[in-house]
């Protein structure tokens, strides 16, 4: 009987696979061919009607990209990448999804259910392909999404996508794309630079106070922004914006690479604040097929007294190579990196910061905690340098890991180089394991084994969770609680 | 409400065998007080009763409300009412009282089947067991034990007992690190929870503990074994006497 079920099973998967392939075939009229040449490339920049200097920057940023080579320094392993067999370019509509919540990955939705994400939200989370009638639902959404951008429009603040941003207002574009991260700064950020298909832009002008929290969640109906994500945001003199990026459902996600591009300007006494919840899918129980994360993070202090403080509560991906980091060019600037980094399961983390202080009197805090569970590797990488003429720089960092079980590791690579006698570098780290005491302890209060867990590692990210606005707040402790569901015993 | 038969257990670790063959039988309303020498097993057998997984049980049963409980990991038995009073209770970085006392009141609702407690109703309950206990309220935000005096931590000890309402407490060496002032703050809130429905097992190296709780019985545990058992005379009788005389009368 066990045999006849088992073929049943066999020929079933072959079916569905053998449907997929061809579902795929149909469509890809719309997709460009894979691989990645100078034709790609212009076809790219065509479709999104970009101007010609956008173009030629690409290129130039293409041709650097083909003498460059993969960087191999962090502590991650993973099977080389073809990048010709990637594809650069789908149209996003038609990439084909799930036709109703039955066809989503019951795992995914048991998540969404822990989450408390309202069905409709799930099914956009999900990428559930909505017919006309249905599609309402979503436009409820897009009207919020039109209030909001009238309000914006009303404190002169611009947020749109960055294609149509290069569209509309290239002036400010080509004043700041590239200026944060060149083209040339490490082999994905120029890859991104190249083949980047949207993300958002940010501009706040002199003196404004954005009247809200701008979220990548408004833009969520707009556009699939994929796999090469570009964002910019601009703080001019004395503005103020806070950011969040990302997601506490983890996302259906086609692609396996992902290589985004941040960059951030605060001007003279401008503040930023960035914040991310990163949850994409980290790959199966063997930690196959999960999402390549190589993200290129960096925020400039161009301005005196200016601030750009990152918080990110990373658990998802099968692999994250990350370190949003501050450049403290303006004097009495200041910059701040608060990270939780959960891996679970296979995953493998690379992450942290650099604060690379420049002006007088700048400082910075780096508070990092990571857990690590299952068999994943946890690593800190921070750099802090105090240049010469960066006169009583100051610098705190903490690094907390915690383990849980005895087959993941935690790794701190601190880099700290002052050129400034009178700087002032502190540095701590911490390495520890909930203790059986403290399990034994939970339990016996009647707190179930998974619970006390979330207890305790909440417990140990707080200062982090603090960081964050408010509505990611009581999300991100519930996710990080599911992140380690499983983890023990 | 407990009876313990022919109890034998290991540490799972290298299998030392430390309790060998112990019987005990405490019935509802009673206070019963275990007394031994360093290292006789009393420790162990209160690990054992909730359910530690580091020791392993060999032989015999422990029967709880006619249940044998020897199956059910510490959280179950903790909602079916055991509770253990920490000898030394652990520190939990970053958790307040509160939201500790909150989680753990929640969860053993959850177990039971009963609806989780509102704020306001959670925080008065808190508030007025904390005031009992002469609860400095500020304590309730700092991280569970964290910083905590030795008095202050058997004091959230007292409290946690005192709002999860347990059936059987046990309570372990409760009285070590006290000053006398503390002990008898400590003492009170015990004896204030007494009830003809609840059990509580006082274990301890001195007589001291048992001059504000006063036992009904007192057993005498060594080398894992029960080998004396009578009235509150027993444990004087051991303070003036040492536990020399009885140890040799049962070898």
């Amino acid at each position: 009987m066990a045999a006849v079920q088992e073929t049943i099973d066999q020929v079933r998967q072959i079916d569905v696979d053998q449907y997929k392939y061809g579902f795929e075939t149909v469509i890809e009229v719309d997709k460009a061919p894979k691989g990645l040449s100078e034709e790609i490339i212009r076809f790219i920049s065509a479709k999104k009607d970009e101007p010609e200097w956008m173009l030629e920057w690409r290129l130039d940023a293409y041709r650097r990209w083909l003498t460059m080579e993969e960087p191999t320094w962090a502590r991650v392993d993973y099977p080389k990448i073809d990048f010709n067999d990637l594809y650069y370019y789908a149209a996003p509509k038609n990439t084909p999804g799930p036709k109703s919540l039955d066809e989503v990955d019951p795992e995914l939705l048991k998540v969404y259910e822990k989450l408390g994400i309202p069905l409709k939200e799930q099914e956009i989370l999900a990428g559930v392909d909505k017919p006309r009638v249905a599609v309402d639902a979503v436009f409820d959404s897009v009207s919020v999404v039109t209030t909001f951008k009238k309000e914006l429009a009303k404190a002169g603040v611009i947020f749109m996508s960055i294609s149509e941003a290069v569209r509309e207002h290239p002036d400010l574009v080509k004043k700041y794309l590239g200026s944060v991260v060149p083209t040339s700064d490490n082999y994905y950020a120029t890859l991104n630079s190249a083949v980047f298909t949207d993300g958002s832009f940010v501009f706040v002008p002199k003196g404004v106070r954005c009247p809200m929290e701008l979220s990548t969640y408004f833009r969520i109906n707009e556009k699939n922004t994929g796999q090469f994500e570009r964002t910019l945001i601009i703080a001019e003199e004395g503005a103020y914006v806070s950011y969040l990026e990302g997601c506490t459902a983890p996302q259906r996600d086609e692609n396996q690479l992902h290589a985004a591009v941040v960059e951030l300007v605060a001007l003279d006494d401008a503040e930023i604040k960035y914040s991310t919840v990163q949850n994409w899918y980290p790959g199966d129980a063997q930690g196959k097929g999960g999402i390549y994360n190589f993200v290129t993070k960096r925020g400039d202090c161009r301005g005196h007294r200016s601030k750009i403080s990152w918080t990110q509560v990373e658990t998802g991906s099968a692999i994250t190579w990350k370190y949003p980091s501050c450049i403290l060019r303006g004097d009495d600037s200041r910059g701040e990196f608060y990270s939780i980094a959960v891996s679970n399961g296979h995953q493998q983390i690379d992450s942290g910061t650099k604060m690379i202080h420049l002006g007088k009197n700048t400082s910075s805090r780096i508070i990092s905690k990571g857990i690590a569970a299952g068999v994943s590797q946890n690593t800190y990488r921070g750099q802090v340098s105090a240049h010469r003429k960066a006169t009583n720089a100051r610098n705190f960092t903490q690094c907390d890991s915690l383990l849980i079980g005895d087959r993941c590791g935690a790794h701190t690579v601190p880099y700290i180089e002052a050129k400034n006698s009178s700087a002032q570098f502190e540095h701590e780290a911490t390495t520890s394991k909930i203790s059986e005491d403290q399990l034994f302890y939970c339990l016996q209060r009647g707190i179930p084994e998974e619970a006390a867990i979330a207890l305790i590692v909440n417990g140990f990210v707080k200062e982090v969770i603090q960081e964050l606005p408010m509505e990611f707040a009581v999300e991100a402790q519930k996710l990080i609680g599911i992140s380690l569901e499983g983890s023990v015993g | 409400m407990l009876e313990i038969r022919n109890l034998h257990a290991r540490i799972a670790e290298d299998g030392t065998e430390i309790i060998r063959g112990l019987n005990l039988t405490v019935k509802a309303g009673e206070v019963a007080a275990i007394m031994g020498p360093n290292g006789s097993g009393k420790s162990t057998l209160s690990y054992i009763l909730s359910g530690r997984e580091d020791y392993e049980v060999t032989e015999g049963e422990i029967l709880y409300n006619g249940e044998n409980i020897l199956e059910l990991d510490p959280a179950e038995r903790a909602a079916k009412g055991i509770f253990l009073a920490f000898q030394y209770p652990v520190e939990i970085p970053g958790v307040a009282t509160m939201q500790f006392l909150k989680v753990a009141m929640n969860e053993q609702r959850k177990a039971r089947g009963d609806a989780e407690l509102s704020t306001p109703d959670f925080i008065r309950k808190v508030k007025e067991a904390a005031a009992e206990l002469k609860i400095n309220p500020d304590m309730l935000k700092r991280p569970l034990n964290v910083g905590f005096s030795g008095g202050e931590k058997k004091r959230a000890e007292i409290l946690q007992m005192a709002l999860l309402e347990p059936k059987l407490c046990v309570l372990d060496e409760t009285d070590s690190g006290l000053d006398i002032d503390a002990l008898k703050i400590v003492a009170d809130g015990v004896n204030a929870l007494k009830s003809p429905d609840r059990a509580v097992i006082v274990i301890t190296h001195y007589q001291r503990l048992l001059d504000y709780i006063v036992p009904d019985t007192v057993h005498v545990l060594y080398k894992g074994q029960i080998i004396r058992t009578g009235d509150k005379q027993l444990a004087l009788e051991l303070e003036a006497n040492g536990y020399a005389d009885i140890i040799g009368q049962a070898a």
